[in-house]
């Protein structure tokens, strides 16, 4: 089955109707992401008694996401994006040593096609959602991998795209989405001041901002996680996830992901405990987990894990009901610890990952020695993001190289120190 | 010189079309109470029944989220731009 792209679809593709998650209205399909009545929420609803795959057949379609097709909020074929997803899992025995734990594995969104962060898997959504909408420019805001996979996306299907970020973000994030062509706006601000901006630039202009009125479609591509872990376990579940958090929605959309695939029986078991990872320096979700309740308490980031820096995360509510009611907990770590993060999965596992994988690995460190993972447990840890983005956070925590002559006796004098 | 509300297009369509709305009081809260009370259809999707915000419907005084400022308490004063913005996830 072939992989290339293509701009024939063979179904015209359309997008699903929406439903506010508070109030349950109704709404046509529409770059809209938040309900008329109430302001709650968009999800798009799903034909209940829609013909769903088993798992042969899954088993045999092209290795993306879109293998999942019937749960992802489009019917007809997919114009744009048609081969992001279906990242390794690699099992981690070292790390699981080190957690205490049964086995451990990293689904290692690193690898992301085309642009190395698991938010390859939204805007795969977010620009089909686009097509189906006949919108001809998307944009988004975001922290850095957001930009990054909108600019690389747009740039293949030949859209038009405005990308708005904080002023200071990683040379990785911010040359990593320049290349692409894309019009780039920085701000001077928070992620925070950026969102708000998005807001009110997406009301004015109608673009398809993917994170903002798109949002609703764009969310579910996250879903995919979800299935992809437990196909390639062999069709079943772990009994613990650990993901980090920025807005907080890939959290909910594990927790709706997994619940999908056990309704769908194509696993059996409990749903997995969730547990949500983040910088101490803007942690506003671990602390409403912490306190209980079902507010944010907004915060003014102060980290260097710039891509989890959402002080005002807007599912954040959401990602809490999440881990609580699967049996799971969050963490945060520091900046230090989550620097060492970084080197463990690299040491470790192989895989480098960018600040909020450092986050991840930290997290699970602390909920290890706080016994919130034990013995039995197989733990799956969701790297979202490449290394190659933000050198900037590890660029003094790694030996320095030596330099000699190409002679073979300062090499021996090296292998003898 | 009244605070000027700044109203999303979601929210204009219960306002008659208007996006700015002008509005008197000390407080952000006094502010929302004038909208809501010369608005009926836009008033319970400022705030609540007990007059207090929504999580998930956010107000900016002068660019600036007013949960740092003290919310419905924050003082406003002539001139002032409150801009009301639904939450939306992001990252």
């Amino acid at each position: 089955m072939t992989l290339t792209p293509s701009t024939i679809a063979a179904v015209p593709l359309t997008a699903r109707p929406l439903r506010c998650r508070n109030c349950g209205a109704d709404h046509a399909a529409a770059p809209v992401a938040v309900c008329e009545q109430c302001l709650g929420p968009l999800d798009p609803v799903y034909e209940p008694d829609r013909a769903l795959p088993d798992r042969t057949t899954i088993a045999r379609r092209a290795p993306s996401l879109w293998r999942y097709r019937e749960w992802l909020p489009f019917d007809g074929d997919p114009v744009w994006s048609r081969d992001t997803g279906f990242t390794p899992l690699v099992e981690a025995p070292a790390l699981a040593r080190r957690l205490g734990v049964a086995r451990a594995w990293v689904k290692n969104d690193t690898v992301c096609h085309p642009s190395l962060s698991f938010k390859d898997r939204v805007v795969a959504a977010g620009i089909n959602a686009a097509a189906a909408l006949g919108l001809d420019t998307i944009g988004c805001a975001s922290t850095g991998n957001l930009a990054n996979a909108v600019a690389a996306h747009a740039a293949r299907a030949g859209l038009k795209a405005w990308i708005f970020i904080p002023e200071e973000l990683e040379a990785g994030k911010v040359i990593g989405t320049s290349i692409y062509g894309p019009r780039l706006v920085r701000v001077r601000g928070t992620y925070d001041d950026v969102n708000r901006l998005c807001a009110q630039v997406a009301d004015r202009f109608g673009w398809g901002m993917v994170n903002v009125n798109l949002r609703g479609y764009y969310g579910e591509g996250s879903k995919t996680v979800a299935y992809e872990i437990a196909e390639q376990l062999g069709w079943r579940v772990p009994t613990a996830v650990v993901a980090p958090m920025a807005g907080g929605s890939l959290l909910s959309k594990l927790r709706k992901g997994f619940g999908e695939f056990l309704e769908a029986r194509l696993v059996d078991g409990r749903p997995p405990r969730l547990y949500g990872a983040q910088a101490s320096g803007c942690a506003p979700i671990v602390r409403l987990v912490e306190r209980g309740g079902d507010a944010i308490e907004p915060e003014v980031p102060r980290t260097i894990c710039r891509s989890l820096a959402i002080g005002n995360p807007a599912d954040g509510v959401y990602a809490a009901r999440a881990m609580r009611e699967t049996g799971g907990w969050a963490a945060a770590v520091s900046d230090a610890e989550l620097v060492a993060g970084i080197r463990l999965l690299a040491e470790e596992v192989g895989v480098f990952a960018e600040t909020a994988g450092g986050v991840t690995a930290a997290a699970a460190l602390a909920l290890a020695r706080s016994g919130r993972l034990g013995p039995d447990d197989e733990v799956v840890l969701c790297i979202t993001g490449h290394g190659l983005k933000t050198l900037e956070a590890v660029q003094g925590a790694v030996a320095e190289a030596p330099v000699v002559a190409p002679r073979l006796r300062e090499v021996a004098a090296l292998v003898e120190q | 010189m009244p605070v000027t509300l700044n109203l999303p297009s979601v929210l204009a369509a219960h306002a008659g079309g208007a996006r700015t709305i002008q509005a008197t009081g000390r407080t952000l809260g006094e502010a929302v109470a004038d909208v809501a009370a010369r608005y009926p259809a836009l008033a319970p999707r400022l705030r609540d029944k007990d007059g207090k915000p929504y999580p998930f419907v956010n107000f900016y005084l002068n660019d600036e989220d007013v949960r740092f400022r003290g919310g419905f308490a924050a003082p406003v004063e002539d001139g002032d731009e409150v801009t009301v913005i639904p939450a939306i996830a992001g990252g």
